[in-house]
Parts: C-alpha cells; sequence; structure tokens
C-alpha cells in the first residue's frame, strides 16, 4: 500500500505521526508473526500437559507472581474502603444476607448425613485417617484470570518454596476452590471448578450416589456447576449437598470437602441421566484467603494449619 | 534509543497487565475487566502505525498467553492482539487522531480482538463457552475498554509519541 495522499507533509508538522516508514508494514513480518501464534497454538495444543511452553510459563510466572503478589499487597487496604462508608439500608441488607447464609448453613448441616453414611462403610476408617492426615497451607489470591479469557483461574501467592505442586486441592471456609494446575517458585496457577474444562468427582451426602460435576465457565451470580449422576435411576433432591468424592491417590481433589447444593434436578432424555445444577457454597467473585491441602510433615516456608488445628 | 523505546513499551505493557490481573478484579463486573494490554496496542497502532502496532500487539499477546494465572493454549492473545495493532495501525494517520475515532477504533478493536480469541477457543475446543455466554463478555468487555479509553488512551499515546525518534524533515 502506496501512500499518496496529497497535503500529508504539510500536516506532518503539526501531528506528530507515525514515520513514513512506519506507516506500512511489510507483509512478510505480519505472515511471520501470524504463523508465529499459529505455531504456539499448535505447539501449546497437541503438548496438553507436557506442552513444550510450560517452561515458558513458569519463567514468565516467576517474573509476573511476584508483581502480582506486590500489587495486591498495595490494593488490599483500598479494596476495603467501600466498608467504611456503610449506610443503614446496607446493613439491613446484611442483615437479610446473613439471615440467608444461617439457613444455607442450616442446609450445610446435610453433610451430617453423608458423614453418618460414611462411618457405616467398612471403607469409614481408612478414609478418616486418610482425612486426618493432611494438613493446610494458607494463600491469599493475587490475581484473577479476565473473563474475557474464558478460563477461570486464578493465581495464588504460595509456591514450590510453600511446599505446593501441581494437583493439589484448594479449599476455603466454604468450600473446594479447585485445583492447583501450576506453579513457580513464588506463586500457583489454580483452576477454579466453576471453570468450563473443569471436572470434579462429586458425591450427593444424603444417598452417596456418585457423579461428574462439569462448571460452566461463568464466574458470576450463574456461576453453576452441573452433576451428572452414574446411576440414572437416582435423583438428587433440592437442597441436597454434594461432596467430592476423591480420587483413588488423594489426588487432584480430596474426599469430603463440601462443594455445594442442588438447587434443580432435570432428566436429559437424550445422554438417559439425571442432571443437577449445584451451586457452590464458594463465591468465586470475592475470593482472598483460601487453603491448599498439603500430606502432613509438609516442609513450608509459612505456618503450616495441622489436621488438629495447631500450627506447625 | 532503540532499546530504551522497546524497554519503554515492554513496560507499559508488563504494568496494565500486572493491573488487569491484580488491580481490577476488585471493580469487575462478573469477572469481566477492562483489557489494558489490548488498550496499550490499540494506542501503539494509533500513534505509530501498524508496524510497532502488529510487533507490540504479538508480544503483549504472548505475554498475556503465558502469565499466571492463565490457562488457556497459548497463541491465541498473540494472534488476536496482533490483529489489533495492525487494524488500529492502519486508521487514519495523515492527521492527529480525533476523539471521535479513538473511541471508535477502541471499540472495534476490543470486539475484534475478544472475538477473535474467542473464535480461536472454539476452533481449538479450549475452554469453550456458548454463543450467548460469549457475547455478553464481549459486548461487557467492550463497555469496559471504552470506559477506561480516556483514562488509558491519552497518556499512552503521548508516550509513544513521545518516544519517536526526531524525524523533523529538514
Amino acid at each position: 500500500m502506496r501512500d499518496l495522499r496529497p497535503g500529508f507533509k504539510l500536516r506532518e508538522r503539526h501531528w506528530r505521526g507515525p514515520a513514513a516508514e512506519h506507516r506500512r508494514v511489510s507483509p512478510g513480518l505480519v505472515a511471520t508473526l501470524v504463523l508465529a501464534s499459529l505455531t504456539l497454538m499448535t505447539l501449546d495444543h497437541a503438548g496438553g500437559s507436557d506442552s513444550p511452553l510450560e517452561p515458558a510459563r513458569r519463567a514468565v510466572g516467576e517474573i509476573f507472581g511476584p508483581a502480582e503478589t506486590a500489587t495486591s499487597a498495595a490494593v488490599r487496604p483500598f479494596t476495603a474502603v467501600p466498608d467504611w462508608f456503610r449506610s443503614k439500608d446496607s446493613m439491613q441488607q446484611d442483615l437479610l444476607d446473613l439471615q440467608a447464609e444461617n439457613s444455607q448453613l442450616k442446609s450445610q448441616v446435610a453433610k451430617q448425613d453423608y458423614d453418618r453414611n460414611r462411618l457405616e462403610e467398612y471403607d469409614g476408617l481408612t478414609a478418616a485417617a486418610h482425612q486426618i492426615g493432611y494438613s493446610l497451607v494458607p494463600a491469599r489470591v493475587v490475581g484473577l484470570g479476565a473473563a474475557q479469557s474464558f478460563s477461570q483461574t486464578v493465581t495464588i501467592d504460595a509456591g514450590t518454596d510453600a511446599g505446593i505442586h501441581p494437583d493439589l486441592t484448594v479449599i476455603n471456609n466454604d468450600g473446594l476452590v479447585g485445583r492447583v494446575l501450576r506453579v513457580t517458585r513464588t506463586t500457583a496457577t489454580v483452576l477454579l471448578i466453576v471453570d468450563s474444562d473443569s471436572t470434579v468427582g462429586g458425591r450427593v451426602g444424603r444417598s452417596m450416589e456418585v457423579g461428574f460435576l462439569h462448571g460452566r465457565g461463568v464466574i458470576g451470580g450463574d456461576g453453576r456447576l452441573d452433576l451428572e449422576l452414574v446411576d440414572q435411576t437416582a435423583v438428587p433432591a433440592k437442597n441436597d449437598t454434594v461432596v467430592t468424592w476423591g480420587s483413588e491417590a488423594g489426588g487432584p481433589y480430596v474426599s469430603g470437602v463440601p462443594v455445594g447444593r442442588v438447587t434443580s434436578v432435570y432428566s436429559s432424555l437424550r445422554e438417559s441421566s439425571q442432571r443437577a445444577v449445584v451451586e457452590p457454597f464458594v463465591d468465586f467473585g470475592a475470593l482472598d484467603l483460601v487453603g491448599v491441602v498439603v500430606p502432613s510433615g509438609t516442609t513450608s516456608d509459612r505456618a503450616v494449619i495441622e489436621a488438629d488445628g495447631s500450627l506447625g | 534509543m532503540n532499546t530504551l523505546r522497546g524497554l519503554a513499551a515492554a513496560a507499559a505493557v508488563a504494568v496494565a497487565l500486572v493491573l488487569q490481573v491484580s488491580l481490577f478484579p476488585h471493580l469487575a463486573w462478573d469477572g469481566i475487566v477492562p483489557n489494558l494490554c489490548l488498550l496499550v496496542v490499540v494506542a501503539a497502532g494509533l500513534a505509530r502505525g501498524p508496524q510497532l502496532g502488529t510487533v507490540l500487539g504479538f508480544a503483549a499477546g504472548v505475554a498475556l498467553d503465558l502469565a499466571p494465572p492463565a490457562d488457556h493454549v497459548a497463541g491465541r492473545w498473540a494472534l488476536a492482539l496482533l490483529v489489533v495493532g495492525y487494524v488500529a495501525g492502519r486508521v487514519r494517520q495523515d492527521a492527529r487522531p480525533s476523539v471521535g475515532t479513538v473511541v471508535a477504533t477502541v471499540a472495534a478493536s476490543s470486539f475484534v480482538g475478544t472475538s477473535i480469541y474467542a473464535l480461536t477457543g472454539l476452533v481449538l475446543q479450549d475452554h469453550a463457552l456458548g454463543t450467548g455466554d460469549l457475547l455478553q463478555v464481549i459486548l461487557v468487555g467492550v463497555l469496559w475498554d471504552l470506559l477506561l479509553t480516556p483514562l488509558v488512551l491519552p497518556p499512552v499515546m503521548a508516550m509513544f509519541r513521545h518516544l519517536q525518534p526526531d524525524r523533523t524533515l529538514a
């Protein structure tokens, strides 16, 4: 493309626009960069979890991780500012919220059913012993992936130094948050359970039926999970609590962590299975303090919360 | 001088990326934040033409693809942002872009950039979402980017113009 506009030189003195040599771009450069992007995609897509780009991700993470941690720490005092300007109306709203939360907690007591059932199972003892063997590494969320990237992931400020490695379970006060995807020295990337690529083995607390929870890829008010039960005759009831089922090796998800509560049930004729919509207990829009489940006795750069509640 | 310009451009992208990941989620609507990296690329394209726009778009895209907490297939933002940089660079350059031109370029770039990113996701089956959700995210993203335009574009464009080698015609 030639630039032959008349009067160009006259106006140029007023507008320090692109220099003439920058106005054109060589088609070769554009083609090279497009091919480079496509190559990156191919390499990363074909590589899966052993992608040749993982070392690059880690290297970039080593630089950006601490920057995110520092920014988040600098911002934290200001995010609390809106709380200082609470009006009576918002206090009343809080009261309503707390009442709602109270009723939600009552429904969470449904987990008792799960625990009782668990004890009745002959594997109850080993499972309990297994569960006691875990500790928590506390961490804060310092970065949240943009929704424009359509993947629901967060950065936490604990990495290999804190004893964290991929495929560990991440929880918070309310329930299951996600699992660790990859780590750097000081940070880790966590895949949230609401991500569309996330699948969690779930168990309905009351009936002990097992199934799979798939994220919908939406984080806000519609942040729901779809529960698909393995046994097509089983029908979960509304308000049933769903907990993690747990994998054989204890990873990536440990068993018995509350995930959410069933809000509606529908049967899919085409796929001949029962599906339920599960509302997660965790508010993914306001994640802050989380805990990473690590084996007891893990050496860490911070105080580890042991299974008995003590700090180790 | 060339290194200095490169460093300044890289610093602008790095600051944009960190703010986008660590500050704006506190203000986000349903997790949708202004795409500051895209705004920096648009500013570079408008101020300095398609050459820098394309190269910086690719670099900023690779950074977005690799920096935590990204988990999508790498190269997707690189492709989207290099197109954005190219398009913004092709906008009429013989006069200072008017406010209307800048706003229209940002809106178009935001829409095109996020759409290309979403389309590659559909092709690669990577974190695929329904069309309704996709469209909602893209449109809210455009609004966010427009909202931040008056704050981000003027200083960043001024920076890129300032860094241009002196080319007074003798």
